[in-house]
Parts: structure tokens; sequence; C-alpha cells
């Protein structure tokens, strides 16, 4: 099958820190990969430097053939493939739910408006949100504001979605909701990097686990292999810890 | 003294009569004034904070002494220093030329900071998911920034250009014939107080309403920021 | 001449700096001895309405909301001409320096009661009731409980206020007081040279800018949590 994403040898620097220190990934088409790590292992700055959020002080990105880092790409139209949510929503507190969706089919896409409107319904019916289109996100409970936040990304029909966190913020009741949207959208054929620390979600949903640690990729296998055997001391000693919750 | 002569000196309507066509004239400039003042600040202001978004310490640190030093001096000392100090530079300007530099200096230093506090105020999260989706950094602003930002700063910018439109009346010093100038000289003419009352009035009832609406907008503001 | 040995004959000439200094540094005590009545008289009397208008006498209240409107709308150099060149009209005379003494400090009281009654109205309810039911009386509640939380939070507004306000110092030189600016213009016009503006606008600076750069550190150092 052919990755999707392929990243190779990114280092980051964040002053004298260095946060990611050679880390190779590569995605490939359809498949879900699972990120877990322990806290300030650079799991955030690794999907922040795939769609180029974070410059990388070294190493390559391709993502669907185009190469990230050349000076030549026009980042905007790269960054349509590529679907982000993020651990706190980052919903646009002025728009509605469908204006929150809508605004890049518009400004990016330059859609018409009908169409924008249209799509960004459609997106929000995957998510089971088309009631609260005309919601602003202050009146939406955390769950339903990460649900829109994932609509606002589908709708613009990445090859790819990244997830940092996403349910991270939410309290436990609604964290359900979100995991559906998620394996619904990965049932649909979406290639997904997602950070998070739902052992449960990886363990049914994702194609492959990857564990991180101090900026690097410590082990990676199926996740049955890692979570059931894992090689290294550093990861077995992360996955007792979460278990313990 | 009586109540008669106290309403003579200070409520004369003869008086008010008569200077009622100068006390107009002079209304009529200090609208004008506002109306040239107040966007000449904005626009100074725009730029400031534009400027502002440049990261480099190279552009930060002038920028900020600008703005402090403008801020510190007195607008009237601006204005006096422009006015009466650049004719022996050998640059006469006149008492417009001289509110419009002045103003520009000090309330483009103050409209400044209140663009660059609301810009500031919008998270960076915002701006992420924004530039996720493909938004340019320009459209990103326009869309998702700004109008947070324009909502956060609203009652320091009506607060702002209150103080504007009050200040305007410095102008009087260097004889420019907007209101308070007028109500002055009515006053020196008749030796009685009710022009300077009559504009005093005038300004009152221009703008009570602002400061009500501000005061509404900075009671709110101040309860959710706790 | 050059253009700048111009320029530094007639806005950094040596001589007249040297002749004028004096009265520039004597304008510049005057200056801070008026900055500091108007301080203490204007957040005095600002702290005290507030405190009054937490009993909540209606009648009161609406005297008290019309005055701080009053004193926030008029600008604050049409209420220096009014006492002085306005009082005079019913035989009440006062000097230049108490004229914009009372003037700016009725001003900042107004802003700065304002300030302070949105601090008391955004402690929450809960705070008085405790105190309350734990037998404290309202005065020990106000002052014990609610303004130490009502005033921290107005500690950023009421600085850049109350700098705001104490610049308008300047405004005293149009009522003939000799402070900073008033001593400078006196000097422009004897020694027809402007390097007494260039001093004045110098001590306004040493004056100002380390109060401008201490508010916007106050304003970093309470800023509010979102
Ligand atoms: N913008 C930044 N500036 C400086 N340091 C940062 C920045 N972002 C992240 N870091 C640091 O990089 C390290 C990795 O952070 P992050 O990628 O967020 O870790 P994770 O998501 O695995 O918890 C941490 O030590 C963090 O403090
Ligand atoms: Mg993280």
């Amino acid at each position: 099958m052919a990755a999707i994403v392929r990243a190779h040898g990114i280092h980051k620097h964040f002053g004298a820190l260095h946060v990611l220190r050679g880390v190779d990934l590569e995605v490939a088409e359809r498949e879900l990969v699972f990120v877990i790590g322990p806290s300030g292992s650079g799991k955030s700055t690794l999907l922040r430097c795939l769609n180029r959020l974070e410059e990388p002080s070294g190493g390559r990105i391709e993502v669907d053939g185009i190469d990230m880092l050349d000076r030549r790409t026009d980042i905007n139209r790269a960054r349509q493939r590529i679907g982000m949510v993020f651990q706190s929503f980052n919903l646009y507190p002025h728009m509605t739910a469908l204006g929150n969706v809508a605004l890049a089919l518009r400004q990016v896409l330059k859609l018409p408006r009908g169409e924008a409107e249209g799509r960004a319904r459609a997106a929000l019916e995957r998510v089971g949100l088309a009631d609260r289109a005309g919601h602003y996100p202050g009146q939406l409970s955390g769950g339903q504001q990460q649900r829109v936040a994932i609509a606002r990304a589908v709708a613009l029909e990445p090859r790819v979605m990244l997830f940092d966190e996403p349910t991270s913020a939410l309290d436990p009741e609604l964290v359900g909701g979100v995991l559906q949207a998620m394996r619904e959208l990965r049932e649909s054929g979406m290639t997904m990097v997602v950070v998070s620390h739902e052992m449960g979600f990886a363990r049914a949903a994702a194609d492959r686990v990857v564990f991180m640690d101090h900026g690097l990729v410590v082990e990676q296998g199926a996740p049955e292999a890692v979570f059931g055997a894992p090689r290294e001391e550093r990861t077995r000693a992360f996955i007792r810890q979460i278990d313990r919750h | 003294m009586s109540w008669d002569d106290f309403a003579l000196a200070f409520f004369s309507l003869d008086i008010l009569r008569q200077a009622c066509p100068i006390l107009l004239s002079g209304l009529v400039q200090t609208l004008l004034l506002s109306a040239m003042v107040v966007p000449l600040g904005l626009f100074g202001g725009v730029l400031l904070a534009l400027l502002a978004t440049v990261r480099s310490p190279f552009v930060r640190w002038p920028l900020m002494a600008w703005v402090d030093v403008f801020r510190s001096l007195p607008p009237l000392v601006l204005l006096i220093f422009v006015y009466a100090g650049l004719p022996f530079a050998g640059l006469e300007v006149s008492a417009w030329g001289a509110v419009a530099i002045g103003f520009f200096l000090n309330t483009g230093a103050y409209y400044g900071e209140i663009l660059r506090a609301g810009i500031e105020s919008v998270p960076a999260g915002q701006v992420e998911a924004a530039r996720s989706t493909g938004l340019s950094r320009g459209q990103a602003m326009a869309w998702v920034v700004l109008p947070q930002a324009v909502r956060n700063m609203l009652p320091d910018l009506i607060s702002n250009t209150l103080e504007v439109v009050k200040l305007t009346s410095i102008a009087s010093v260097v004889a420019l014939p907007e209101l308070l100038f007028q109500a002055r000289q009515a006053q020196s003419v008749t030796f009685n107080a009710t022009p300077i009352v009559a504009a005093a009035v005038a300004y009152f009832v221009l703008l009570w309403p602002v400061v009500r609406l501000l005061s509404r907008l900075e009671n709110r503001q101040l309860a959710g920021r706790r | 001449m050059t253009g700048w040995e111009r320029f530094a004959d007639s806005f950094l000439n040596a001589r007249v700096a040297a002749e004028y200094l004096p009265k520039i540094v004597e304008g510049f005590g005057l200056t801070v001895v008026l900055a500091l009545c108007i301080i203490a008289a204007g957040l005095a009397a600002g702290l005290a309405l507030a405190v009054v208008r937490s009993l909540g006498v209606r009648p009161l209240n609406w005297l008290i909301i019309f005055a701080v409107d009053l004193f926030r709308a008029l600008p604050p150099l049409v209420v220096i001409a009014l006492f002085y060149f306005g009082l005079p009209a019913a035989g009440l005379s006062l000097s230049g320096f108490a004229a914009a003494w009372l003037a700016l400090s009725l001003v900042l009281m107004a802003f700065s009661e304002e300030i302070f009654w949105a601090g008391i109205t955004a402690v929450p309810k809960g705070q008085w009731e405790a105190a309350r039911s734990t037998g404290l009386g309202f005065l020990p509640t106000l002052r014990l409980v609610v303004l130490p939380q009502a005033l921290r939070i107005t500690i950023p507004p009421l600085t850049n206020r109350t700098i705001a306000i104490t610049k308008n110092t300047a405004l005293a030189s149009v009522v003939a007081v000799p402070e900073i600016l008033g001593a400078a213009q006196a000097g422009v016009s004897f020694g027809f040279n402007p390097t007494p503006l260039t001093l004045g606008a110098a001590a306004y600076l040493v004056l100002f800018l380390p109060v401008v750069v201490l508010g916007r550190w106050i304003e970093t150092r309470f800023a509010w949590k979102r």
C-alpha cells in the first residue's frame, strides 16, 4: 500500500531544547496509527510538524506526495489535505457550528455559499450534529464542540487526519461520542494519526501503535504486541502506569 | 449674591442668544476636528499594531519605546511643541496641521496599544486551527482573529474615542476656533460665564450616551474577568 | 550653518537651556505637587463615592451616577475653564492651581469611582453572605473581605486611568500655573528659542515614562487568568 505520510529524520529544537531527535514515521493509506508516550515526549510537536504548524529544524516530510518542507510548496493548499483536531477544540467562538465548518470551504476552496453550507451540513451530519448547526460553541458541550471540530476538518475531505489528544479535555461521559465519531471516520477509510491515552480505543481500532519517549520512536508494532508484550523497559513502565488508571 | 445674580452670571438667556451663532460654529468645528483626528489616530494605531505582529527585537523594542514616549508626553505638550516649536525649525504649521500631527502621534499610540492587546487576547489555538484548514495568515487574521479581537477591545476602543473627542478641546490653546475656544471668546467679551456653561452642556449632551454605554460595557467586562 | 547645526541651535541650545533650566525645575516641582494632590483627592473621593454607592440608597446613587457621568463626559479643559474663568462671575475667584486641582480631582474621582464600583460588584455575592453569616457587619465585611478582592482587580485599569488624568496637569498652563509646560512656554516667548520646550518635553518624559512603563508592568503582573 502507498504511504500517505512519509516523515524521515525529523528534528525539532526549541532554543536549546531538543524536542524531536530524528523521528521516522510512515503512515499507509487507510491505516490508523496510534501514538502514545509520556507527557513532554514530543507527540504534539511531531503532529504539528506534519502540517508545519511547527517548523521542523531538520528532516523530510512528504504528505500525499507533496514535499511539505519545500519552499515552493503552497502550504495553505497542502494543509487542506491534512485535517487536524486539537485537544482544546479551538472552535471559533464568534461563529456558529455551521460557520466554523464552512469558513475554510468558502475562503480556501472558494466554494459558493450554498455549496459550502451544504457540504458543512453534511459534515455535521456525519458527526451526528446536524441539529446543532446554528449553535455557537458556547452553547455546545465539550464533546459536541470536539465533534464540530472533527467535522470542520473532515469537510475539506483531507487525505489524512491528525488527532492531538482529542478527548483529554472532556468529561468522561462525553468521551464516548467523540470516539464514536472517530470510529465511523475510520470505517469510512480515513487515514488517521491519533495521539491519545484511550487505550481501549487503541486496542479496538489501531492498526499500529507507536511509543515515543524523549523525542524518539522507541518501539512500534501491532496493538497486541506493544500492549501485550512490549520489548522495551520504558514502554513497559509507561503501559503499567497507564493501565493503573 | 442672590439667586437672580447667579442665574444671570451662569444661565443668562440673553447672553446665550447672542453667543449662539458663534457657539454653534465652534460645535461644528469640534465635530469636524473629531472627524479628522479619530480616523487619523486609528490609522496610526493600525500601523503600530501591524508592526507589533513582527517578532523581531529590532522592531519590537523601538516600537515599544515609541508608544511609551508618546503615551508619556501630555498631548498638550506635544501640540505646543509642534505648533510653537516647529516654526523655529523653519516649518510653519497651521493650527489644524499642528493638531493633526500631535493627535496622530498621541492618539495613534493609544489606539495602537488597544489594537495590539486585542489581537493578542485571541488565543494562539485560534490561528492554528485556521491555518490547519489551509487559511493563509491574512485570511486567519481577517476571519478568525480580528472579529474576536474587535469584540474584546470594543469597550477600550469606544472609551479611547470618547477621550479623543474630549481632547479636541485642547485645540483651543492654539487658537483653533472649536467649541471651547469660541465659548472663551464669548465669555471674555461678555464677562459672563453663560457661554462656557453652554459649551459644557453641549459636550455633555453630545457625549453622555457614550458614557452610559461604556459604563455598562466596562462593568460587564470587569465582572467577567475575575 | 548646516541643517543639523541650525536645528541644534534652535532646539538644543545649551546657553538657553542653562538659562531656563531652573524655571523648568521649579515647574517640575509644581507639576509633581499638583499631580500628587490630584491623585490623593481624586482617588479618596472616588473610593468614598463607591462605598456610599454600595449602601444602595436609591436617590443617593442616582446623584453619584450623574456626577460620575458628568465628569466623564466633560473635557477636563472645559471643567478647568469653568472653574477659573466662570466662577469669578459668581464673585468667587480661584487661583489657577486651585482650579486645576479641583477640576482634575473631580475628573479622577469620576473615573476611579466607576472602576472601584465595578471592582466591588465583581466580588461574588457568596463572599458577602459568607462574611455576614459569621457575624461581620456591613462595613467590616466591605473593608476586610470585599475591598481587598475588589482592589486587586481594579489595580491595572486604575493605574492606567490615574496616569492618563495626571498627565492633564499640563492643562494647568492654560490657567497661568507655571508648571512644566507653563514655564517652558514662558521661556520660549522670552528667549525666542524653543529649547525650553525641549527641556519641558524631557521633563515630562522623566516624570511619566517610568510611570507608563510601570503601568505596562502592572498590567502583565496582574493580568487576568483567562
Ligand atoms: N512552543 C514551544 N516552545 C518551547 N518549548 C516547547 C514548545 N512546544 C513544546 N515545547 C516543549 O517540547 C517538549 C515536547 O512537547 P510536546 O510535543 O507538547 O509533548 P507531548 O505532546 O508529548 O506531551 C516539552 O518539553 C515542551 O515543553
Ligand atoms: Mg501534547
